[in-house]
């Protein structure tokens, strides 16, 4: 009997300074950051050139400026803070009132025939259209502000929850019944983890819709807020400052994603890849 | 504690072979009696398809016995009518000398899949019944600890159901059927998604497993080989609606090893019921007899 030894100790011709998905990794972030040069450097060119007027568009250099005079002042802190809250808050309501709701329509089809028919109707409406009225209900302050944010949140977390409950394999769910375990037992061992992939996509979802949430409220009425800074910069033509504060939500929302998704990991370890 | 004792008892013995006294601490005497069991599904277009028409058999206490039977015959509504899932049925139906009205933690129950919960470790899937039956969580860490050996699935207790192949899940999906320590288990085609290689293994533990766990084992198949390998006793069922139309004992010696398939009376024994089978018009597969 003759064998072939292939061994793990066969050396590689030279070690290489990095794997290759670290190369790959290296690679595609110096693309990245030449295309951001390269837009940032033609958008210079173009407005101090003066073929789009820096009355539409800003100079690039000019918006550094903008942004530490906005830290400086210390406009950006307690404007940044309230409009976060208010989406934070908004966002908390959304998920308690979504996943307990969602749990009630999936678990009870009394609930379900009552209650979808509205939600359907109300999910189907562009929710961005109730924030005047919501501003006449809940005042200028935060109120309004944290319900506009609720309302457009809600949706995701809900369809999400009673989808990724209704979604139950159900030979997972007989090995649970042929032990004779009750309604709650089922619910809680096996429906409730199993949605969670889908409620976690929904609170992703959700999460970003409260920010917009949150800015729209703004928009429409208010004292304070990264929406009223926006708001009150253009009505300055002061489109810098317009630009220095979007600067600002780009890197919220960036830190905000990628916390969604660092949670999503810890959480949902099982199932590492989304839906 | 008692449950304990019982698993390491059963560890103790060393295969069935040795005779009935070792088969169970409980009394002697039927595990399973179906009487004229027939069940009618009903379907959208009105007219009701007929599943199974008097189905009548028993299974002794620590039997082995298969039911083999071409696809949609009803086998596996046997099963479940037994395991309580499936109502509706006309006849009688006991397990360990009680009527069905519902699920019973008598039975432990290992479906076609193995059903894992992702999310839960290997260890904490084969506890989950304790959970469901409010069993003691310490001494049900410990059984399925124990259990998990039994299985061959011991240094695996930490890994989530997606780091095993799929003949490991269907282990310890045989380990969580057994955490609660039931008289009888009942196996619904649970090698049927593995390559037939991994099959034939698969096989060869369960005898182990169920000789050493001395249950009573009621197992649905379309294996004609398996249910060979495996029983004391083969059930053969008609195509649709199905109904038992032989029974065939099985006295091939124990343990049995995979060489069996050249043992003239294996041979004869599967060609038998394989005619019987071509005869309902059914179409049957062999997987062991390679």
């Amino acid at each position: 009997m003759s064998t072939t030894h292939i061994t793990d100790a066969d050396p590689l011709p030279s070690k290489p300074w990095l794997t290759k998905a670290q190369r790959q990794l290296v690679s595609d972030f110096v693309a990245t950051a030449a295309l951001f040069v390269t837009v940032i450097a033609a958008w210079q060119a173009f407005v101090s050139a003066g073929i789009v007027s820096r009355h539409v568009l800003p100079l690039p250099s000019s918006i550094p400026n903008s942004l530490f005079g906005l830290i400086d002042s210390g406009e950006l802190f307690i404007n940044l803070l309230t409009t976060l809250s208010e989406a934070a808050a908004g966002f908390a309501i959304a998920a308690c009132v979504g996943l307990v709701l969602g749990g009630l329509i999936a678990e009870f089809r009394i609930v379900e025939r009552i209650v979808y028919p509205y939600l359907i109707a109300l999910q189907t409406m562009p929710k961005i259209a109730l924030a005047p009225v919501l501003l006449v209900w809940f005042g200028f302050g935060l109120g309004s502000k944290i319900a506009v944010a609720a309302v457009i949140s809600l949706f995701p977390v809900l369809v999400n929850t009673v989808a990724g409950l209704k979604s139950c394999d159900q030979g997972r769910l007989d090995v649970l019944r042929a032990l004779g375990a009750g309604r709650w037992d089922c619910f809680r061992l096996v429906r409730l983890p199993n949605a969670l992939p889908f409620v976690f996509a929904g609170l992703s979802t959700a999460v970003m819709f409260a920010l917009t949430g949150a800015l729209v409220g703004e928009f429409v009425g208010s004292t304070q807020g990264l929406g009223y800074l926006i708001v009150q910069a253009n009505n300055l033509m002061d489109i810098p400052r317009v630009f220095a504060v979007l600067t600002v939500l780009c890197v919220v929302g960036t830190a905000i994603f990628s916390a969604m998704q660092f949670a999503r990991r810890k959480v949902l370890y099982w199932a590492p890849n989304e839906e | 504690m008692t449950m304990l004792r019982r698993l390491s008892d059963e560890r103790g013995t060393p295969s069935r072979d040795a005779g009935p006294t070792l088969v169970s601490p409980a009394s002697p005497g039927t595990a399973i009696t179906a009487r004229n069991l027939s069940k009618a599904y009903a379907t959208n277009a009105g007219e009701p398809i007929q599943a199974l028409t008097q189905v009548n058999f028993d299974v002794a206490v620590g039997e082995f016995v298969s039911i083999v039977g071409p696809s949609g015959c009803g086998k596996t509504t046997v099963l479940r009518i037994l395991a309580g899932l499936v109502g509706g049925y006309s006849g009688s139906v006991s397990v360990g000398g009680q009527v069905v009205h519902g699920p019973t933690p008598e039975i432990g129950v290992v479906f076609q899949d193995a059903n894992l919960m992702p999310w839960r470790t290997v260890l904490a899937n084969v506890t989950l019944p304790g959970q469901v039956l409010r069993l003691d969580p310490k001494a049900c860490k410990e059984r399925a600890r124990q259990l998990l050996a039994l299985v061959g699935l011991a240094g695996f207790e930490m890994k989530l159901p997606g780091e095993l192949s799929g003949g490991m899940r269907q282990r310890a999906a045989i380990a969580r059927a057994l955490l609660h320590d039931p008289r009888i288990l009942l196996l619904d085609e649970p090698f049927g998604a593995l390559d037939a290689m991994t099959r034939d293994n698969m096989n060869v533990e369960l005898a182990r497993i169920a000789a050493q766990a001395g249950k009573t084992v009621f197992l649905i198949t379309h294996s004609i080989a398996e249910s060979v390998f495996l029983s004391d006793r083969v059930l053969v069922m008609s195509s649709r609606p199905g109904r038992i139309i032989e029974e065939i004992a099985i006295d091939l010696p124990r343990p049995r090893s995979l060489d069996i398939v050249a043992d003239p009376q294996f041979a004869s024994t599967v060609l038998h019921i394989r005619r019987l089978l071509e005869d309902t018009g059914g179409s049957p597969r062999v997987t062991l007899a390679h």
